[in-house]
């Protein structure tokens, strides 16, 4: 789960990491009556869920509060990559002698939460990885004992030289690692982390990610939470048991299994075609399931056509086969559907979708090839 | 011989009274497996299906002598399983729980280094060796005993593959499902070594999938280290970036994980991608040189 800057700023607070000052305005309106009328420099930031707000001008600079008023009406309501703005952050603008970043994330390969640190801030961090990894200080956390404060001195002396700015630092990176753990985050970055000319270290961009498993027992995190219309798609399927997520194509797929979903969706697309969705159903043969998948999968009108597919391990075919009987008869769709089943008792649920009348195939190509075909008449 | 498991491994199922572990206990020993005690904190001294079942993983390990367990408890609770268990001193833990915290999983990685437990999962199908023990959810009916190693980070996938192989004439020695998790248990490398050192396994199959760099780092082992053939697939080639296809460890993220960079590095090590799962059988034979 993603959050907004406004919303990490916010959690930084909490967590005693030094943030500007800022407000967060979802009209103009609300940028008149709660912006003070001075002449303070003053940044206005576009909260969308998507990188590169700057390149896309959603991040503009304002000298007075009149400015400040203006440069929200032209971000609000714009889009970028897809998405509309809806709220601005307009913070103070602070000075800055140096910028740096700092990061949390699970490393898979270490197994653990690791600390990322570069006197390279303010630009995308995976270009410096990308060209100079020398720059980036790595290290790994210890889950038992967490970050300790020598641990943290020892990254900030690496961007720090005066002792009073290490310590400032040093402190940030504490405060950053506990609020990682106890809002069980999947990412937490500073970028930047900027040190003013009169000496300060400040944060000045954020970026939280959560861990989706973990959000039963992060009730405040879920508040924040806030979706795309496509987004609000996949979570009301999750609800269902159901792991949906949506694609540019005309090929609706309907699969049991992560793994064999994604396989899926590469067949259609080595064979010419262009999956709509991934849908996983999970190991349920239950017909109120398969209906409601259908459901979801036919709300997208890109979808020519469907492929079901199958493969019948602890759930037998058969069963399979009945449920997804049961739903076609309640959902009475035009769209073509291809059916293939395969695995335990696989020759007795084809021949339930055959005496229901319609096609059936036994493989996984073959039935990808069908859909497509299906789809471009 | 196989690896991990074999008809002498004596298994524990933790939340042995929940649905799913109650179902898949009776689907387990209709296998063959012996299951020689559940563990549901407070039942113990019941019975479920004439299985025995503890209040602790302890107790169970003194009264039966297992060395393995497998793990239903719903995903809040399966930290805490799995730790029970290594401190009990069980050597091969599978957990099957689907959704655990990843941090939850980060807490357990040094114990069971600590104390030397091997994991299987969490968010997997299980393992089986045909014919001998089977551990989790896998469908029974698809395998058979033979030479062909396999390791997956997926389920009905898996399956689909094993059913080809099986049907392709070529058996199995033991099959892994790894679980589709970030943070996992043992992985491509741990089990590549395992197939390496096992006399009965002559090929492996690898199926991975986008996300993380295990299968680079696999690629590099096998370059390296491995006299067996490998063949490997990687599903979730057509994703796009920045979207959780379904296992929380199948995403692409800034550019790494993806399928190409995958397929390139098996390549490069002189392994075989199928650009599809049918193809499978076919490339293991061709290695085999049948």
């Amino acid at each position: 789960m993603k959050i907004h800057e406004y919303q990490a700023r916010n959690l930084f607070r909490k967590y005693g990491i030094p943030v500007p000052d800022g407000v967060v305005c979802h009209s103009v309106e609300e940028v008149e009556k709660n912006v003070p009328n001075d002449e303070k420099l003053r940044v206005v930031k576009a909260q969308v869920h998507v990188g590169g707000r700057g390149k896309a001008g959603g991040v503009k600079l304002a000298k007075s509060k009149a400015e400040a008023v203006e440069k929200a009406g032209q971000i609000l309501g714009m889009d970028i990559k897809g998405l509309t703005v809806e709220k601005v952050l307009v913070a103070d603008a602070v000075d800055i002698e140096k910028e740096f970043y700092v990061g949390l994330i699970n490393d898979r390969n270490s197994k653990s939460v690791t600390l990322m640190a570069s006197a390279e801030g303010g630009v995308e961090i995976e270009e410096v990885a990308r060209v100079s990894p020398e720059k980036i200080i790595k290290m790994s956390i210890d889950p038992t004992m967490g970050l300790m404060d020598w641990q943290a001195r020892k990254i900030a002396l690496q961007l720090f030289r005066d002792p009073k700015e290490m310590r400032q630092a040093a402190a940030i990176l504490v405060k950053l690692y506990r609020l990682y753990v106890e809002t069980d985050s999947s990412l937490a970055e500073i970028n930047p982390l900027v040190l003013t000319p009169d000496k300060r270290v400040l944060a000045i961009d954020g970026k939280m990610n959560f861990d989706d498993n973990a959000l039963f027992r992060q009730p405040e995190i879920l508040k924040m939470r806030e979706s795309t219309e496509d987004e609000k798609k996949e979570i009301e399927a999750n609800e269902k048991g159901l792991s949906y997520i949506k694609l540019d194509g005309n090929i609706g797929c309907m699969v049991n299994g992560a793994g064999l979903a994604m396989a899926t969706m590469d067949m259609i697309k080595l064979y010419g075609g262009e999956p709509a969705n991934f849908l996983d159903i999970g190991g349920s043969s239950n017909p109120q399931k398969v209906v409601e998948a259908m459901s979801i999968l036919l709300s997208d009108s890109n979808v020519k056509a469907v492929m079901i597919n199958i493969f019948g391990g602890i759930t037998r075919c058969d069963d399979v086969a009945r449920g997804l009987v049961t739903a076609l008869q309640e959902i009475n769709t035009d769209i073509p559907v291809v059916i293939r089943l395969s695995g335990t008792n696989a020759k007795e649920g084809l021949e339930i979708i055959r005496e229901y009348g319609l096609p059936t195939v036994s493989t996984m190509s073959e039935a990808a090839q069908k859909a497509i075909e299906l789809s471009n008449k | 011989m196989s690896i991990l498991i074999n008809k002498d491994t004596k298994v524990l199922v933790q939340g042995i009274t929940g649905r799913d572990g109650a179902f898949h206990t009776s689907k387990m020993k209709d296998y063959g497996t012996n299951i020689v005690g559940g563990i549901s904190p407070g039942k113990g001294g019941s019975d479920v299906g004439g299985v025995p079942v503890f209040n602790t993983v302890e107790e169970a390990v003194k009264a039966t002598g297992a060395n393995a367990s497998v793990i239903f408890v719903p995903a809040p609770f399966a930290g805490d399983a799995i730790l029970e268990a290594s401190y009990a001193g069980v050597d091969l833990v599978v957990c099957i729980t689907e959704g655990v915290p990843v941090q939850d999983m980060l807490k357990v990685t040094p114990v069971l280094k600590q104390n030397g437990t091997k994991l299987v999962g969490a968010n997997c199908p299980g393992l089986i060796t045909p014919d001998e023990c089977l551990i989790g959810i896998l469908p029974a009916m698809i395998f058979k005993k033979g030479n062909v190693g396999l390791i997956s980070r997926s389920g009905t996938l898996t399956y689909e593959v094993v059913n080809m192989l099986t049907e392709g004439g070529l058996g199995q020695s033991t099959c892994v499902g790894i679980g589709g998790d970030p943070v996992s248990g043992l992985y491509f490398i741990d089990l590549l070594e395992m197939y390496e050192n096992d006399p009965e396994t002559d090929a492996v199959v690898l199926i991975g999938e986008i996300g993380g760099d295990a299968e680079e780092q696999a690629a590099a082992f096998i370059k390296e280290k491995m006299t067996k053939p490998v063949v490997a697939f990687i599903a979730g080639q057509s994703a796009p970036p920045g979207k959780r296809m379904g296992h929380a460890g199948a995403i692409i993220s800034s550019g790494s994980g993806t399928a190409e960079e995958k397929i390139k590095a098996f390549n490069e090590a002189g392994v075989p991608v199928a650009n599809e799962p049918g193809k499978i059988p076919g490339l293991v034979k061709e290695k085999l040189g049948i």
